[in-house]
């Protein structure tokens, strides 16, 4: 008995979905676009978060070495910086690396290049590039390395400049800022989720308004109000999968021209090899998102109408 | 079968719909119920449905109160009384043959019974050829012949026909009276209500008449009289 109360609820379900065109049209255009503001939202903090991370990225703090400083006393140096819980990563160019480097960057200038050769040697200094793991870590260690006596060694300095309070203010205003764009983007995308819900919830709820003589006459035929009820469920869920499999699949095409777009000042994101790598998440997301907001809403809608 | 024991039904805006009816209808009756509009009878056509609620007094249908039944018994109550409108509520997404059809699914009838029973009950009210019509696609007394198939089918003990015959006209409205006719020969109670006087007058049962929310004629052997 239960399993021909679940087949006819399907098979009217569906039937319903089919014959009551236009609502069902109607329903598919709202979830639809609810589901491409998720969507776009997700991709939107993706494309932040890279931005972000990029700007992190080329914040550090470059400590240079005197000429005279040996390579092992450097690399001690190193070793300590790197023990500090806030460094997620040093890294050493030494000064034969600079000076290769420099020689590459001026390849094409050849007066700097004669210059560099009336030098005795190498005039470039040993750097150890420091990164931090948060951009308002980079104060507590700048302090370190300035109350270090590790700095300078039998009296001859080992350091000759820390260049990070030449950038402190950029950096504390660069921290400042990411700080305010992540909270911003999280309160943004609750304010437009909620939105968008609240618009599918009411349109659904409005949608199913036309139907409640329907509910009366079923329910004076002696309908229970589970029967009355789990078709829309059911119409609300295909509403849901559909609307969810039309914006999976729209967005292909329009991440194929969101990522020409930001090539230009992005060059190492890919939007479209992102989202064929994490398909099965965004998918599970997108579907989930659908089939909660189709049948939910109907389960809610039809709630109302059944009270006679 | 049906008591109604000082029924009273107020609105919210202090109209009197219904003011302490009483009356009692015996089991394979045909009561015709008249008056004019606003004397309280589909008020008191709902009250048997539960669609309304009395402000004072009861209603028995067998012996039970029918407002003190919880919500699935009530569905399982619904399903021995057969309804019958005026404007014909049928489910307008469905075929004569599937409303005809969600009826008995509703009653948990099975799929068998409901292929051998619905072509059975269309025919009876000489619709076997428009099993899979539309309601637009319907006549007002074709659509009206599906209601009665539809509020037979389940075999109620109670047919309630609120105005079956105020949408049709005199050849549609004889016709849909000789099926109730019939449907109460074979043992269903019936309880009608309508302006017609020649309804009345041709069937020649019981009547009760109605003005104001009260009771004013009861007579065995009625006829129309406002």
């Amino acid at each position: 008995m239960i399993w021909v109360g679940i087949k006819r609820v399907i098979k009217s379900g569906f039937i319903n979905f089919w014959r009551n065109g236009f609502v069902s049209f109607s329903s598919i255009m709202v979830v639809t676009m609810t589901l491409f503001v998720f969507t776009s939202l997700i991709f939107l903090s993706i494309l932040t978060n890279s931005y972000l991370g990029q700007i992190k990225d080329k914040v550090d703090i470059n400590v240079y070495f005197a000429t005279t400083a040996s390579e092992p006393d450097i690399l001690a140096l190193k070793k300590t910086i790197e023990s500090l819980e806030q460094v997620s990563h040093v890294e050493y160019i030494s000064r034969d690396q600079a000076l290769k480097d420099f020689k590459i960057k001026h390849q094409d200038d050849e007066s700097t290049l004669q210059g560099l050769d009336e030098l005795d040697g190498n005039p470039l200094q040993a750097v150890l590039n420091i990164k931090a793991k948060e951009p308002s870590q980079y104060s507590s260690i700048a302090k370190f390395l300035e109350s270090k006596n590790t700095l300078s060694k039998n009296d001859s300095t080992l350091v000759e400049n820390i260049n990070f309070h030449k950038n402190k203010q950029i950096i504390d205003r660069l921290s400042k800022i990411l700080d305010s764009a992540t909270k911003l983007g999280i309160a943004l995308i609750i304010f437009f989720v909620l939105v968008s819900v609240i618009i599918t919830f009411n349109t659904i709820r409005i949608i199913i308004f036309t139907s409640r003589d329907e509910i009366s006459v079923m329910k004076l035929v002696g309908a229970s109000n589970r029967y009355i009820r789990w078709p829309f469920v059911v119409s609300g869920l295909m509403y849901g999968i559909i609307s969810a499999l039309i914006t999976l699949i729209a967005f292909y095409p329009i991440l194929y021209y969101v990522n020409k777009v930001i090539a230009n000042f992005s060059p190492g994101l890919n939007l479209v090899d992102y989202y064929a790598t994490n398909f099965g998440q965004i998918f599970l997301i997108i579907t989930g998102s659908g089939i909660f907001l189709g049948a939910v809403s109907s389960y809610l809608a039809v709630r109302r109408y059944l009270r006679i | 079968m049906i008591y109604y024991d000082k029924v009273s039904k107020t609105y919210a805006d202090n109209s009197e719909a219904l003011s302490d009816i009483s009356f009692t209808i015996e089991a394979k009756e045909f009561v015709s119920i008249v008056g004019h509009s606003g004397a309280g009878k589909t008020t008191l056509l709902k009250m048997l449905l539960a669609e309304e609620k009395p402000t004072s007094g009861s209603v028995f249908f067998e012996s039970v109160n029918i407002h003190k039944l919880k919500r699935n018994k009530m569905n399982r109550f619904r399903r021995r009384i057969g309804t019958i409108f005026q404007d014909f509520r049928l489910l307008p997404n469905k075929t004569a043959y599937e409303n005809i059809a969600f009826a008995m699914e509703a009653a948990g009838r099975t799929d068998e019974e409901i292929r051998a029973d619905v072509p059975h009950v269309l025919e009876l009210v000489d619709l076997g050829k428009k099993l899979w019509n539309f309601p637009h696609e319907l006549s007002g007394g074709e659509k009206q012949r599906v209601a009665i198939a539809r509020a037979i089918v389940n075999q109620p003990d109670l047919i309630i026909a609120d105005e079956p015959t105020g949408n049709l006209d005199p050849i549609n409205t004889h016709e849909i009276i000789r099926i109730l006719k019939k449907i109460n020969d074979l043992g269903t109670t019936i309880i009608l209500t309508t302006h017609n006087r020649g309804v009345i007058d041709a069937l020649g049962g019981r009547v009760i008449t109605m003005e104001g929310g009260r009771i004013v004629r009861d007579d065995k052997k009625g006829k129309y009289v406002l």
